[in-house]
């Protein structure tokens, strides 16, 4: 055996110190309560292609918060670090650079994706690495991984609402429902979810029509013609999972055919104010959307972050300036950091099976008001507001549930038999009858 | 129109108002406003209610204003006050808004707008308000110049089926001499009558609809027919009805086909015109095509924010500037990328291709630097929002009327210029025998940057003309491509003829079975047809056959 240096011995140390940093899920308790270095966390959204209109501000909002903890002392003590990549809106590419992250970067909790077909390909990574996910974005249901949290709403905080309200008196009492979506996971699903809500409200099927157009879709005459028709004799109104640039060419066309919100209202699931920005809202006003946040919600807390991301995109020099707006998304990943925070000061490590026990139950006061992380569940309590479009591109609050709504992975009306606990069972489980 | 309608309202106010009005002590009018200013929902349409009962013109246009969000508060020593908005005006970086009270109407001077509150009105009020604001808006529109108004006035007669109402629409039926207007009054009076009356008057009111073709009366007709208590004659008199409208309804819904079908063609004609200028013409495959478009669109936006900055009064003409510059615009970059790269790699299409596929790519990242990644706002001018009434059911939307005479123009103007004027004979020559026309004194090189300036320019005109139903971005180019490219292939390179038979039959096809198959299927059955077609007629509709230089 060779003479052990003293240099040999600095070495390997210092890799030995290094190591334990860098693995700050494998000794957690020991290392970070001591050590100063910074804790990395990932921010996975697409910066290129065509999820990069929504994606950026989701970036943005998320970097803004990292600013916000580590002008504040940091997570006990210690700088957030943001490693940011780009996977340009491209599937694959999500899978790549979340096993980068997690792998390469060793970051402790990753803050990312849109679509549900980028969730699908990153989560074999999360949980084959045991990572940590916040997902922000409203989706269809119907998932429950023990490596996600779900901070944006389930078909009951949005779908069902929307749904309830049009047919109650305060919303015009609608009885006909008229289902268009642009064909992908999202709306199909969401549209099961509907119609089996509607049949259950006792709606008959033959008041119940569904529509799917492609991507990109930009020809609505013939829908618009339907609807017309469908409307004929009052009483009916759209529900649309129409997904972003589709939506101004039918509203356009629905306008020019002469068909006003006070005929037949729209309900859009995919309209936000970040989406909004660059239309021409006119033919738009007055039809509805439903979301858990508006930019327009009044609280002094909203009035600081809204006030306080115009701030950082001007100073950060991002394009749209303080011109920028806030929407459900970026509420949603915005409250995603600071619930992780939380979370982690609880536990007082980073580890992710501790950290996922802590989320549990935790409670912040987010712009949109307060929200609860589901005790078992991995999504999050929140408020349901029916938004009213108006001019400016913002949404006019006009109903609001009555408290928190509890978040439902699945829906009980297409999933009656399937419940989603991380506590009591292994996830997703069946519900005796 | 609406501004018409407001001051004819005004006019009315001004006459004397028909006094059975329920009137407010000014206590409870007070009451009422502070109410309206809080945040409770229950005492805030109660408010309104108080204030609508009055029928009272003044509270009516109080509640207009209320309904515009045109009413607000502010607290002045300590009290709360509500006042109606008047004209803005920017002083400073200010905006100052005049302020009237409500009511009389008496001047309360102006202030900033930032130091009021805006006391706005939910949906939940606007349902309320709408009620007592229809009753009295219906009648002066009844008596509106514009049959546009009357006739919208009498279709909410129709809808609502008040009995009271019969007596006005019978009256303003008595005055009106407007064939659409005339309609729709009978229309809403046999809606009232089948609403109410006795059996004998149902069933003369369900003849009268069936013979309106009334698919607004489609329900209470099939509840009619359905109902065992109602006489058997009425009955039968109401299934009548419901055949009769089944029958129109059929008609409409062919005549709307139609048209979508020449609408969808259209639009296809023009973004392939160009192409097939210079693809069919020159043998250039133009990938750059669809980003030519784009930037026609933002030139159009371009213009729109020039009119809305310098002359904001006659903007609804930005887009009569727009459609020329658009085409100036696509066709000078069309010349630089001639000139400049593409007249060096004729005679070798898959060069062209390549470079101009990275050219289309350098326009887009452009266009996305300096306008920014996401979609920007092309407001439609008044003259092309909206629609026309055809038929009854029936209405056509103007900015795809307009669209449809656009293709046909450009269409025109490019047949009378190539095969009417020396230009166009040049072009052709050029196209048929590019050796034989050098020599015999035809400047090839001019002739080909003129006719890819050409090309190009009607891609711009084709992007200014989609701003009006579509969106404007970045990638606005290819969304359209594949289309522009499958009807040049389709109708047969070099044959404007074909170009327009393909893009006829492929929008025909299309909107033929659409209402059959839905948008996704459409789509795909559009494709698997144009595949098998090419299988069958690999060189397209028209095969140019004989004596090109370059086959």
């Amino acid at each position: 055996m060779s003479t052990y240096s003293r240099r040999d011995f600095l070495k390997t140390s210092l890799v030995a110190a290094g190591a334990g940093v860098a693995a700050t899920h494998g000794l957690p308790s020991l290392v970070s309560a001591q050590s100063k270095e910074p804790i990395k966390i990932g921010v996975l959204h697409s910066l290129s292609g065509t999820m990069a209109i929504s994606e950026v501000s989701l970036r943005d909002v998320v970097l803004m918060a990292a600013d916000e903890i580590n002008a504040k002392g940091g997570v006990m003590g210690r700088k957030l670090q943001p490693v940011v990549v780009d996977p340009a809106s491209n599937w694959d590419l999500f899978a790549e650079k979340a096993k980068q992250l997690l792998l390469q970067d060793k970051v402790a909790v990753v803050f990312g994706c849109w679509t549900s077909v980028s969730r699908k390909s990153v989560l074999p990574v999360f949980e084959n690495n045991n990572g940590l996910l916040f997902y922000p974005v409203q989706y269809e249901g119907e998932e429950c991984s023990k490596n996600v949290f779900y901070t944006g709403a389930t078909p009951n905080q949005q779908l069902i609402p929307g749904a309830e309200y049009l047919m109650s008196k305060e919303g015009g009492a609608y009885k006909k429902f008229y289902l268009l979506g642009t064909d992908y996971v999202f709306p199909r699903t969401a549209n099961k979810i509907l119609r089996a809500f509607l049949l259950a409200k006792g709606i008959p099927a033959d008041s119940i029509a569904e529509e799917y157009t492609p991507f990109n879709h930009q020809d609505y005459q013939t829908i618009v013609g339907k609807i017309k028709r469908f409307s004929s004799g009052g009483s009916a109104a759209v529900l649309s999972t129409i997904n972003g640039d589709s939506n101004v060419p039918f509203y356009k066309e629905f306008s020019n055919q002469g068909m006003r919100a006070e005929n037949a209202p729209i309900m859009a699931f995919s309209v936000a104010e970040d989406e909004l920005r660059g239309m021409d809202t006119s033919s738009l006003v007055g039809h509805l959307a439903a979301w858990n946040y508006y930019q327009s919600v009044e609280s002094p807390q909203n009035a600081k972050f809204v006030n306080a991301f115009k701030a950082y995109a001007k100073k950060n020099n991002l394009p749209g300036g303080d011109k920028r707006v806030t929407d459900d998304p970026m509420e949603a990943a915005y409250f995603g950091v600071y619930m992780w925070k939380q979370a982690v000061e609880k536990a007082k490590t980073t580890d992710v099976d501790a950290v996922r026990k802590a989320v549990y139950g935790q409670e912040f006061l987010a712009p949109g008001g307060k929200v609860k992380m589901h005790e078992n569940n991995h999504h999050a309590y929140k408020p349901v507001l029916i938004g009213e479009i108006l001019k400016n591109g913002q949404f006019k609050v006009v109903s609001r549930t009555k408290g928190l709504v509890e978040p439902e992975p699945w829906s009980k009306y297409t999933s009656p038999d399937k419940g989603c606990d991380w506590v009591g069972h292994q996830g997703t489980y069946q519900k005796k009858a | 129109m609406r501004r018409l309608l407001l001051v004819l309202f005004i006019a009315w106010l001004a006459a004397p108002a028909a006094g059975q009005a329920a009137p407010l002590s000014a206590a409870e009018a007070e009451r009422a406003l502070l109410d309206l200013a809080g945040e409770d929902g229950d005492r805030r349409e109660a408010a309104v209610k108080a204030l609508g009962g009055t029928a009272d013109p003044k509270w009516l246009e109080f509640l207009a204003a209320f309904r515009d969000g045109n009413v607000f508060s502010r607290v002045k020593a300590g009290k709360t006050e509500v006042l109606v908005g008047g004209a803005k005006s920017t002083q400073g970086d200010q905006e100052v808004i005049e302020l009237k009270a409500p009511y009389d109407g008496s001047a309360r001077g102006s202030a900033p707008l930032a130091s009021l509150k805006e006391v706005a009105a939910d949906r939940r009020l606007r349902v309320v308000i709408k009620p007592f604001l229809d009753a009295d808006e219906t009648r002066t529109q009844l008596a509106d110049p514009d049959p546009g108004v009357r006739r919208s006035a009498a279709v909410k007669l129709g809808n609502q089926a008040q009995p009271s109402s019969a007596a006005v629409i019978q009256d303003a039926l008595g005055k009106e001499s407007d064939g659409w207007v005339r309609h729709a009054l009978a229309e809403a009076l046999a809606l009232v009558q089948l609403a109410s009356g006795d059996a004998a008057v149902r069933a003369e009111a369900a003849r009268t609809l069936g013979n309106l073709h009334s698919t607004t009366a489609m329900p209470a007709l099939r509840a009619l027919a359905a109902d065992a208590a109602a006489p058997a004659a009425a009955r039968a008199v109401a299934a009548r009805a419901v055949g009769q409208i089944e029958r129109w309804s059929m008609l409409t819904a062919t005549v709307e086909t139609l048209f979508q079908g020449a609408s969808l063609a259209s639009i296809l004609l023009l973004m392939a015109l160009g192409l097939a200028i210079v693809f069919g013409l020159m043998g250039v495959i133009n990938m750059a095509h669809g980003e030519l478009m784009a930037l026609g669109a933002y030139a159009t936006f371009v213009v729109q924010n020039w009119f809305r900055a310098a002359w904001p009064g006659a903007f609804d003409y930005y887009f009569l500037v727009a459609l020329p510059v658009s085409f100036v615009v696509a066709g000078a970059v069309g010349v630089v990328l001639e000139r400049g790269v593409i007249r060096r790699l004729y005679g070798r299409p898959l060069e062209t291709l390549l470079l101009t596929w990275g050219a289309s790519l350098i326009i887009q990242q452009a266009l996305r630097l300096w306008f920014g990644a996401a979609n920007v706002d092309v407001s439609s001018p008044r003259w092309l929002s909206g629609g026309v009434p055809v038929m009854v059911n029936l209405t056509l939307p103007y900015n795809r009327v307009f669209i449809i005479g656009l293709a046909t123009a450009a269409v025109a103007v490019m047949y009378w210029v190539l095969f009417r004027t020396g230009a166009g004979l040049r072009i052709r020559a050029v196209t048929q025998n590019r050796a034989m026309s050098s020599c015999l004194g035809v400047r090839a090189g001019w002739v080909d940057a003129t006719t890819f300036a050409v090309g190009a320019g009607l891609a711009g005109v084709a992007g200014c003309a989609l701003t009006q139903i579509g969106n404007v971005g970045p990638s606005l180019g290819q969304n359209y491509i594949v289309d522009s490219f499958m009807v040049v292939v389709t109708g047969g390179v070099g044959k404007l003829a074909g170009t327009i038979l393909a893009a006829a039959g492929i929008g025909g096809l299309n909107k033929g079975i659409e209402p059959a198959l839905g948008a996704v299927f459409a789509k795909v059955a559009i494709l698997v047809a144009v595949i098998l077609f090419l299988q069958r007629r690999p060189a397209g509709l028209f095969a140019t056959r004989g004596r090109n230089a370059e086959a």
